[in-house]
């Protein structure tokens, strides 16, 4: 595996990071050496189902996983690794230079404190503001992420906001200090769908706004093709392609991505046209199968017992920056979401 | 919220009247005639003549329904009689000892809530460190130990044992009485008053500081895996603020509600601390009154008991609106 370079755009770099939890049943693998960087500016997405390890990746760079062991690895924030700074030193770049949006904003945002002044003490811990300034900052946080009547809003507790609004507001609060990665960890899958687009919206003009990154950790593709620049596919705590978004949409090259590609409903195919699932579950973190973790669900899966032997590492597929964990990455030439929609639909 | 105040102000009216009610009820129905009592007692036979003036005079003769009446009549006017054994009055005695036991009971009040959440949020933080198991075990046997064997320890450890070894003389407590019962701002103790509460504090908060310190934890353990907190870390605060500031208000709601009741409790039922400490308060007084079947007595103080109790219920109640902003008590029924 070649390590990702650190150019002067680098703001992120994570090297072949292991995050394990051990447990009573065992050790859970949850990240499992996995090596990404993130550009200044860029919306770069992580995608993956539930358990793949995307959002433990995000909160072990915030520093949030206090149970976590971390059996190796790099965290390169602008070139420090914050895996090794002291908790205080951290503490002073989580929330100003990272700042983290979470999926469920109503239970992320405290029931006992006003809205305000959740988002004002941002301002108040690492600019040293004052009560009042740090009102007026909210006031201003909030008009700016869309909320109508942001000063009345402001002295309002989170129960009172609608879903959208609260997520809004977590906006708000990641963005007062202008930090330059924002960590959106599945911002809108508590949401409703028209509210989703909505909130999307925002996130990208706050983006523009405040000149910051986006990780965006999410599982749903739809999102991934509307907003992000760089896309990184994981699976069981792995990387399994990692590209541009036209490349793994229109280029995908391994048999995961399309096969969750496979997976979305279309608006312009038939209207009876059956969704077609990848067969099988995701495994457990504790036991990952032997060799490629996605080969027991796996329709290219070699005959010669490769994929279930020899770990795949990331290698070039169809340009330099798109790149795949396949054994099969030559066989998969020439394979479409449409053909694997046709091959699960006639299984 | 106004409304809900005087709502819950006007169900005390039905709730005092129901627990007097029931308890003269329950003097008539227990066995011993009050009239033999105040004549000299039970094991003597007192002569009849006595008693036919003794029933003349308190109106032991009238029927229940009418000695119920009156009861009442005298009660709204706020005259709670005299009592049948010393024929002082009772609003006099309940002047001299409810400030005694109020002045006790929020002195065991601050103890529960300064040591038990402090405690309670310490050990909930170093979850299965050794302070925490130390924390567990403690509160166990204090809430465990009679009153008054725990009185009589500390009497030992911080009156007898200074005394005996000449230990310097602000080490000394004292352990009978309320000493020259001196305060200022109603609550604070004066001069040496401080000597004499001290005991009787400690002893009185021990049961429920220890309480209050579980329940603390427990509750503090919940939050702190709650997700608003693990925003708090996002943010960057340090854990101390995220604990003490995000934290304790949500974590403080079945806390208050606990240290209400405790107060309620401690106002009125102390029987054994007051006792073991000779405090002059209201438990005491109580428990004596029911013995010697005084029921002036026992009317009047629990009524005051009771009064105390409501209102202090009612200030919790409200309390929680402060706590937990998601509870509207405008849009509640009554109770």
């Amino acid at each position: 595996m070649s390590e990702p370079t650190t150019g002067p755009e680098t703001l992120l770099s994570v090297r072949d990071l292991r995050a394990y939890f051990d447990t009573d049943d065992g050790v859970v693998r949850a990240v499992d050496g996995v090596s990404f960087e993130v550009r200044r500016g860029e919306v770069f997405a992580v995608v993956g189902e539930s358990g793949s390890g995307k959002s433990v990746t995000a909160t072990t760079i915030m520093g949030l996983q206090p149970t976590v062991r971390i059996a190796s690895g790099e965290v390169l924030w602008k070139g420090r690794d914050l895996l090794q700074l002291p908790e205080a030193q951290h503490g002073r770049i989580r929330g100003k230079e990272i700042a983290m949006i979470f999926q469920d904003p109503l239970g992320a945002l405290n029931p006992v404190h006003t809205v305000g002044r959740q988002i004002g003490e941002m301002a108040r811990i690492h600019e040293g503001a004052s009560r009042k300034e740090a009102m007026r900052r909210a006031v201003e946080m909030l008009d700016l992420v869309g909320i109508p009547e942001a000063a009345k809003r402001a002295r309002m507790y989170p129960h009172e906001f609608s879903g959208g609004m609260r997520q809004r507001a977590m906006i708000a609060m990641a963005i007062t200090c202008r930090p330059e990665l924002l960590i959106a960890d599945e911002p809108t899958t508590a949401l409703d769908v028209t509210v989703q687009a909505q909130v999307l919206d925002v996130l990208l003009r706050i983006k523009d706004e405040i000149d910051s990154a986006i990780m965006l950790i999410t599982h749903d593709l739809g999102v991934v093709a509307g907003l992000a620049d760089r896309v990184m596919v994981m699976y069981a705590g792995r990387a399994v392609e990692t590209g541009t978004a036209p490349q793994l949409f229109y280029r995908s090259s391994h048999p995961y991505t399309l096969g969750l590609l496979a997976g979305l409903p279309r608006l312009e195919g038939p209207r009876d046209e059956p969704l077609v699932p990848i067969p099988g579950a995701p495994p457990s973190l504790i036991n990952v199968p032997p060799g490629c973790a996605f080969h027991p669900r796996c329709s290219f899966v070699r005959a010669d017992g490769l994929c279930r032997q020899t770990r795949p590492e990331l290698r070039q597929a169809t340009a330099a920056d798109h790149r795949s964990a396949c054994h099969e990455l030559e066989a998969l030439d020439g394979v479409t979401v449409e053909s694997v929609r046709r091959a699960g639909a006639g299984r | 919220m106004i409304s809900y105040i005087v709502r819950r102000l006007l169900l005390i009216i039905p709730t005092i009247f129901f627990a007097l009610s029931f308890l003269f009820a329950l003097f008539f129905v227990l066995p011993g005639d009050p009239a033999t009592l105040i004549a000299g007692g039970a094991n003597r036979t007192p002569d009849p003549g006595v008693i036919e003036r003794i029933n003349e005079r308190y109106g032991f003769d009238d029927p229940l329904a009418v000695q119920f009446g009156d009861y009442w009549k005298r009660t709204l006017q706020w005259d709670l009689g005299e009592s049948f054994q010393n024929r002082r009055s009772v609003n006099e005695i309940l002047g001299d000892k409810a400030i005694n036991s109020v002045r006790l009971a929020i002195w065991a009040t601050l103890i529960e809530i300064v040591f038990g959440i402090s405690i309670g949020v310490l050990s909930a933080i170093r979850r299965y460190s050794l302070a925490d198991k130390l924390t567990t075990a403690v509160t166990a046997l204090a809430s465990a130990v009679p009153v008054f064997v725990l009185g009589f320890l500390l009497q030992y450890a911080f009156a007898v044992q200074p005394n005996k070894h000449g230990w310097p003389e602000w080490m000394r407590l004292r352990t009978q009485g309320i000493g020259p019962n001196t305060w200022t701002l109603f609550f604070i103790p004066t001069g040496q008053t401080w000597r004499y509460l001290a005991l009787p504090a400690v002893v009185l908060a021990a049961a429920s500081t220890a309480l209050a310190a579980r329940m603390t934890r427990g509750s503090m353990l919940e939050v702190l895996r709650a997700d608003y907190m693990r925003t708090a870390r996002a943010k960057g605060l340090d854990e101390r603020r995220v604990v003490w500031r995000h934290g304790l208000r949500n974590a403080m709601l079945p806390v208050v509600t606990l240290i209400g009741l405790d107060f309620g409790t401690v106002i009125g039922a102390a029987v054994l601390t007051e006792k073991t400490f000779s405090w002059p308060g209201l438990g005491s007084e109580i428990a004596d009154s029911v013995i010697s079947r005084d029921l002036p007595v026992t009317m009047g103080l629990t009524l005051v008991v009771v009064l105390a109790f409501t209102v202090v219920n009612l200030i919790v109640d409200v309390s929680y609106a402060w706590f937990d902003p998601r509870i509207c008590l405008g849009d509640e029924g009554g109770a």
